[in-house]
């Protein structure tokens, strides 16, 4: 189920910003523990955001995105009291998908 | 020269076991079937010729048109804050590498009619290297790219 997403989403001048932070481990595959031993990969693959059912962004990740995810992107329309929601797949199959209210 | 290569992919994803995957995306909304998404392979690309041609880029052309924004000297490579801004019209994709980083290829966005050209987010890097953001605009890709120095690493344990 992964941990609830940070979401927040403004409109301003005509463009809905929206800021995510995502709570994941991103974890490379390539990290070692104290004893040696390889920490396995897991990270999220995969995000899309959608507002009122449009997809207004698609991302596929990669294990150089750093732990906790942060995103940033803007787009035109979007009033305030209108839903976006985020959801991300990592690669162990795990997802989440979280909802903000765009503000004014 | 794209559509081909990715219809070929296709092709290889339906006798593979990729569409299993592939198909759970798409029950779950994540992915539309016709998304135009990048190779996986692409992000296991050691090098960027390698990422770039797993990508079906040629050579991207310099613009001044993106602005990338990194910090000069990163302290904890952990956390690089990367931004790019473009004025280029019909942007389409948006890709952050980091060249000297053992994958490349960080994070590909597709940006739908009506989302600006600019993103942020944060990447780890190992050393000192290249940050390179690539923009696909009507159907051209340019690229823009700047070093930040590393102080400390942030792929180690």
């Amino acid at each position: 189920m992964g941990n609830p997403m940070k979401i927040r989403a403004a409109v301003k001048d005509g463009v809905t910003e929206v800021k995510i932070l995502m709570q994941h481990n991103m974890e490379t595959g390539l990290r070692k523990e104290a004893d040696g031993k390889l920490v396995p990969a897991w990270y999220i693959t995969d995000v899309t955001a959608q507002h009122q059912g449009r997809t207004v962004l698609e991302a596929q990740l990669g294990i150089s995105i750093s732990k906790n995810p942060y995103l940033v992107f803007g787009f035109k329309g979007g009033a305030a009291g209108e839903k976006i929601t985020v959801s991300w797949v990592d690669n162990t199959g795990d997802k989440r998908s979280d909802v903000a209210e765009i503000t004014a | 020269m794209n559509s081909e290569m990715n219809l070929e992919r296709r092709k290889v994803l339906k006798v593979g076991g990729g569409v299993g995957l592939l198909a759970l995306f798409a029950s779950i909304g994540l992915v539309s079937p016709a998304m135009a998404e990048v190779d996986r392979k692409a992000f296991s690309a050691k090098s960027m010729d390698e990422a770039l041609s797993a990508m079906g880029v040629i050579i991207p052309e310099k613009t001044d048109a993106i602005k990338l924004s990194v910090p000069e000297i990163a302290e904890n490579g952990a956390v690089v804050p990367v931004s790019v801004e473009t004025t280029l019209a019909k942007v389409e994709q948006i890709s952050f590498f980091v060249d000297k980083n053992p994958n490349v290829l960080a994070a590909h966005f597709y940006l739908p009619a009506g989302t600006e050209g600019m993103i942020t987010t944060r990447v780890k890097m190992g050393q000192t290297a290249n940050v390179i953001a690539l923009v696909k605009a009507d159907g051209k890709f340019y690229k823009a790219s700047r070093e930040v120095k590393v102080t400390a690493g942030g792929c180690g344990g």
